[in-house]
């Protein structure tokens, strides 16, 4: 069977698929959600360390995973944008920059909370801290930059630009730790060694891991369908939608 | 061959971000000295830390050299980093993971004695997460193997 997958690289064709995805990854986000809490919270022992201070990982780690994953799909998408003059992938970037923000914002607020009882301190400018803020300025200056040009095809390109120099902040967040003395401490999770971290705590994570995923793709395929009917707003399948007449 | 236009754009768009990284990577490079956290006491041995101003120091606090004053506030400790050790003295309150035997990055000055003088002691701790039940047998198990094992000759 031959799929034509660029059928649904039109907005037109999109749209009612991104509806009909919508309540599916709302669903999983829900479902992982509770699996995640209840691990987490109910089931996952206490640390060594730590004690109870510690479950601040189960936002935090996952909130962190999604700020430096969604900026790379984001980067993506706009590359695809750029290149292939894709009004779609532009949108799709437009669409993730503030959920990206959202958990960039996240992570540090929830690492700062936790830093004050274990490291005595809400702030630090060390190396993996640093660069975590730089990419929330990076996700703010996107989102600003794109609002900023009234024309959609001159603010995608800016976006794009601006999205891909971002890029090499992604890798320097990710191996701050490996690359430079930080109070923040190395990965416990990487791939290339075994996590040092107990299973049922990792599971937690996973989980919560899934849910902040399914909800990222939800919330993003919401802002996208925004932006299309925003877009498209002059066109006649959109104005058919609405049954609007001339 | 002839290039397509759209190719052509993803070719630019790598050549771009190729030299980003490496634009990146040298910067990165040249500031090295500068994005350090802390200094380890081996280098602070050898002098290659900042006279004058002040800077963080870290390592492990050494086991058995945590000593209280009089007065409940002022603390003596040793940090090493394995090889070489500095003496630290800190007057004010410790973090909650501040432990023996666990990291810590200090922050301030060495005085004229080579006593290292905190203004702020910060805990480092590592990436290992476990209930106390597993730390204790994984402590047990150590201390086991260090007393009991004996390396056949």
């Amino acid at each position: 069977m031959h799929i034509n997958w660029f059928k649904y690289s039109s907005p037109q064709t999109f749209y009612p698929l991104a509806g009909k995805m919508i309540p599916w990854f709302y669903g999983l986000a829900v479902l992982f959600a509770l699996a995640g809490l209840y691990v987490s919270f109910a089931l996952a022992p206490t640390d060594f360390q730590q004690g109870e201070a510690y479950r601040i990982i189960f936002v935090h780690v996952p909130a962190a995973w999604m700020s430096m994953f969604i900026y790379i799909v984001m980067a993506g998408w706009a590359a695809f944008g750029l290149a292939l003059n894709a009004r779609l992938s532009a949108m799709m970037a437009q669409a993730l920059a503030p959920t990206g923000a959202m958990f960039t914002f996240l992570a540090l607020v929830t690492g700062s909370l936790w830093g004050k009882p274990m490291w005595g301190t809400w702030w630090v400018w060390d190396a993996r801290l640093t660069s975590e803020l730089i990419l929330l300025f990076l996700y703010l200056g996107f989102i600003a930059l794109q609002s900023a040009i009234d024309d959609p095809r001159r603010s995608d390109r800016a976006g794009a630009v601006l999205a891909l120099v971002g890029v090499v902040n992604v890798p320097i967040i990710y191996f701050s730790v490996k690359w430079w003395n930080t109070l923040h401490q190395g990965s416990t999770i990487s791939m290339t060694a075994a996590p040092k971290m107990v299973t049922i705590m990792l599971l937690g994570m996973l989980f919560m891991a899934l849910a902040f995923w399914m909800y990222s793709i939800a919330v993003a395929l919401v802002r996208v369908r925004c932006i299309i009917l925003e877009r498209e707003r002059s066109t006649e399948w959109v104005k058919n939608l609405f049954g609007e007449e001339k | 061959m002839k290039l397509k236009a759209r190719h052509k754009r993803f070719i630019l768009i790598g050549i771009g971000l190729a030299l980003i990284a490496l634009a990146a990577t040298l910067i990165l490079n040249a500031f090295r000295s500068n994005m350090v956290f802390f200094y380890t006491p081996t280098q602070v041995e050898k002098g290659e830390v900042p006279k004058d101003t002040g800077f963080r120091i870290g390592g492990l606090v050494v086991p058995g050299s945590l000593k209280r004053d009089d007065d409940g506030l002022t603390v003596h400790f040793v940090i090493t980093d394995t090889s070489k050790t500095v003496q630290v003295i800190y007057k004010g309150i410790l973090p909650d993971l501040f432990k023996e035997g666990k990291g810590v990055v200090a922050q301030g000055k060495v005085d004229a004695s080579g006593l290292f003088v905190a203004s702020e002691v910060l805990a480092k701790h590592d990436e290992n997460y476990m209930p106390p039940e597993a730390a204790e047998a994984l402590k047990r198990a150590r201390e086991n193997s260090t007393s009991t094992l004996v390396v056949p000759k």
